[in-house]
């Protein structure tokens, strides 16, 4: 087996926190002038947490800790040719991981090992300067990622062509679409030639097209035996370019392996929070109380609990409850799913789309399944009642609720991107006929 | 096939003198850059950069020349101060760059690796154009003067002149370098800069010639800024008038070396980790 092509060891990343807010002289004589009189001197400043302000760092910091870990011991190794993906929700340390290996920051302590060179894409356009044309930006924009002028020379032709901007080459980019500034900016560094390639989630800007073309081009580069480093929120993306994944939670490492596992793995981690009053010990509920829901569980199609489901994938809604009377009275189940402002997506009512009659005992589990989940990206809330004969058994607002993330709804591998409102998915077709 | 260890506290006396070698077509790139989108933004392009040093020449002319009548020297005043003003210029331009380098391109060096370094010192290269194109104008002023006569003459050290242009870049880039690590951490030191530096040029013989320091005391603190050997020397070659002072270069080049080498390292600690606090 040959060497790795990145391998990081024990690699942390500690921000110091009591430097926070002082970034003037004047900042400066503020805090010492607090601390002279035996004050906490964080109070004099209102603004705390970075330029990128994380919740955890925040907490942290209001917690009264000095440091914060963004990172602390990760390691892991990446073999050449392989495509890993990391994922993490936000503020498990993936941009700090990604900076780390970029180079534009200094880990506190650890190392990584790179076998080739590196380029990496943490955003794209990065040095475009919109006074140039875009011939001058692409020769800029290739040497800042680390390639000779010739080389950029030797590649233009083919860069302009993937950005499909020909005419406008010779334009300011200031005068550019955003569309054609993204184009030309992701070209530039799908065609520098690393061995170890690291992106950022550029590819949730543009248009489906594009970051099909775009996933399409990190594929070729991953066929011709580099390695790609690749960070997403979209599970959809990372399963179908990646081979392996990496779990960061909290800035630690929380699991390395094959993508299936650690995108189930990620999934959970959206569960709700214990915080949350289990629906059972809930007040605010209608109905007569003959029935009482008492808890749920989102299902994905193995049976496994999750907190966010992917758009496209079967799903199912468990839940359980407890009943006074064991009757024979039929029930009817009502499930509204709303987003959230709780505008109504749509309905399961069991007395029309249930063809026999539903009935429950003493105690049970209803399952409600839903194939293909038709729901856009976003935060989702279910209203859900029970009727035990005519009579309103048991009735919750907001009773579950749940995350959907991006997914391959429509089968083509196709993503829809970012930015979206949450919604309504359909599955349909497209022909033309006739014409000539 | 290279290979890259990155490590947690990088040593700070290490400078990457082979990376920044390897990312030359960088550091041209980012100076044409500069020059060509400085010069399509302004309506009057490049004249403009040789109008500011003829108009700063012509008001010390007006102020100090005709009304304070400080002496020159015998030297013709146009040619005195301007001489002077385009030596400070490209001085406090290669500064001015290198102070705000960090600071005024977050946005690339949060996405983007490549030598930090590369940023400050491409100001010393586009400054040197600003320099290049206004020495033209000068010469041309200079050699109107010597044809018609007037009573100054160079001499052997005008071969001494790349010299002095190199120190002022070296020594504008040192501070540059000193006041961009300070910046990162006092963000209102960048408006303290412009009236630091407008102190510092009262401090170095442009409106007036060195001559007229004669207090012990007051001389060596004179002569201890490096820019006033500079300054100096680059009249007395032009006009073999002044009192250029050997021990004053000796002393200005060991000033010179000092803050730039510390200011090097210094540079290179703060660059490891200031992303983290921008």
């Amino acid at each position: 087996m040959s060497e790795p092509a990145i391998s990081i060891r024990n690699l942390s990343k500690r921000y110091r926190l009591g430097t926070i807010g002082r970034q003037t002289l004047i900042d400066e004589t503020k805090y010492w002038w607090h601390k002279l009189r035996g004050r906490d001197p964080r109070q004099a400043f209102e603004k705390i947490g970075y330029s990128a302000t994380e919740r955890r760092r925040v907490e942290a910091e209001q917690a009264g800790s000095h440091e914060f870990w963004a990172l602390r011991d990760v390691s892991f190794d990446v073999q050449p040719g392989e495509v890993i993906g990391i994922i993490g929700r936000n503020g498990a340390g993936k941009s700090t991981l990604l900076k780390v290996l970029s180079r534009i920051t200094e880990p506190t302590a650890g190392e990584v090992e790179l076998r080739g060179r590196i380029g990496s894409l943490l955003e794209v356009g990065t040095g475009f300067h919109p006074e140039l044309t875009g011939r001058e930006n692409v020769f800029m924009n290739g040497t800042i990622l680390g390639m000779k002028e010739r080389e950029v020379a030797r590649k233009l032709d083919e860069i302009v062509a993937f950005a499909e901007i020909e005419k406008f080459i010779d334009t300011p980019v200031k005068r550019y679409s955003s569309g054609m500034y993204v184009r030309l900016a992701f070209a530039v560094a799908a065609h520098l030639e690393p061995e170890i390639l690291i992106v950022d989630e550029v590819l949730a800007v543009g248009d489906a097209e594009f970051q099909s073309k775009c996933l399409g081009r990190m594929a070729d580069v991953s066929k011709e035996g580099r390695t790609i480093l690749f960070v997403s929120h979209n599970m959809a993306a990372i399963q179908s370019l990646c081979s392996r994944a990496v779990l960061l939670q909290g800035g630690q490492c929380a699991m390395v392996g094959s993508v299936q596992e650690t995108t189930e793995a990620y999934l959970r981690t959206h569960l709700p929070k214990a915080a949350h009053l289990p629906i059972g010990e809930r007040t605010d509920r209608g109905g007569d109380g003959q029935v009482r829901f008492t808890a749920y569980r989102i299902l994905n199609e193995r049976n496994l609990e999750i907190g966010a489901a992917q758009s496209g994938e079967t799903i199912t809604i468990e839940l359980d409850f407890e009943k006074k009377t064991s009757g024979d009275a039929p029930c009817s189940l009502y499930m509204q799913v709303a987003n959230e402002k709780r505008q109504r997506m749509f309905l399961c009512f069991s007395r029309i789309s249930h063809p026999g009659v539903l009935r429950m005992g003493h105690r049970g589990t209803v399952r409600l399944t839903i194939p293909h989940l038709p729901l856009l990206p976003g935060r989702y809330f279910v209203h859900l009642s029970c009727k035990v004969g005519k009579a309103l058994a048991d009735e919750l607002i907001d009773g579950v609720e749940f995350d959907v993330v991006e997914g391959d709804f429509f089968g083509t591998g196709k993503l829809r991107g970012r930015g979206g409102e949450s919604g309504i998915l359909v599955a349909h077709h497209w022909e033309v006929v006739g014409g000539e | 096939m290279q290979k890259t260890v990155i490590r947690a506290n990088s040593p700070w006396w290490r400078i990457p003198f082979r990376e920044i070698w390897e990312y030359r077509d960088l550091l041209m790139l980012w100076v044409r850059r500069d020059l060509t989108a400085v010069y399509r933004q302004t309506i009057i392009g490049p004249l403009w950069f040789v109008i500011q040093p003829l108009l700063t020449t012509i008001v010390f002319t007006v102020i100090f020349g005709a009304v304070a009548k400080i002496s020159t020297d015998g030297i013709p005043h146009f040619i005195f101060y301007m001489s002077g003003t385009i030596f400070w210029n490209y001085f406090q331009g290669v500064l001015n760059h290198g102070a705000t380098s960090l600071v005024s391109n977050t946005n690339i060096l949060t996405k983007v690796y490549f030598p930090r370094l590369i940023m400050p010192l491409s100001g010393v290269f586009i400054q040197f154009a600003h320099l290049a194109l206004n020495s033209v104008v000068f010469l041309g002023i200079y050699f109107w003067f010597l044809y018609h006569g007037t009573a100054m003459e160079p001499n052997r050290w005008v071969f001494f002149l790349p010299v002095l242009i190199l120190q002022t870049g070296l020594l504008g880039l040192g501070f540059g370098l000193w006041v961009s690590a300070a910046t990162i951490k006092y963000r209102d030191l960048r408006f303290a800069l412009p009236f630091l530096v407008q102190l510092w040029m009262y401090g170095t013989p442009i409106v007036y010639p060195a001559k007229l320091v004669v207090k012990p005391l007051l001389k060596w603190a004179l002569w201890l800024n490096p820019m006033t050997a500079v300054v100096e020397f680059s009249r007395y070659a032009l006009t073999s008038r002044g009192s250029p002072e050997l021990w004053g270069l000796g002393l200005s080049w060991g000033v010179t070396l000092l803050v730039l080498v510390s200011g090097l390292f210094l540079f290179n600690k703060v660059q490891r980790t200031f992303v983290d606090t921008i």
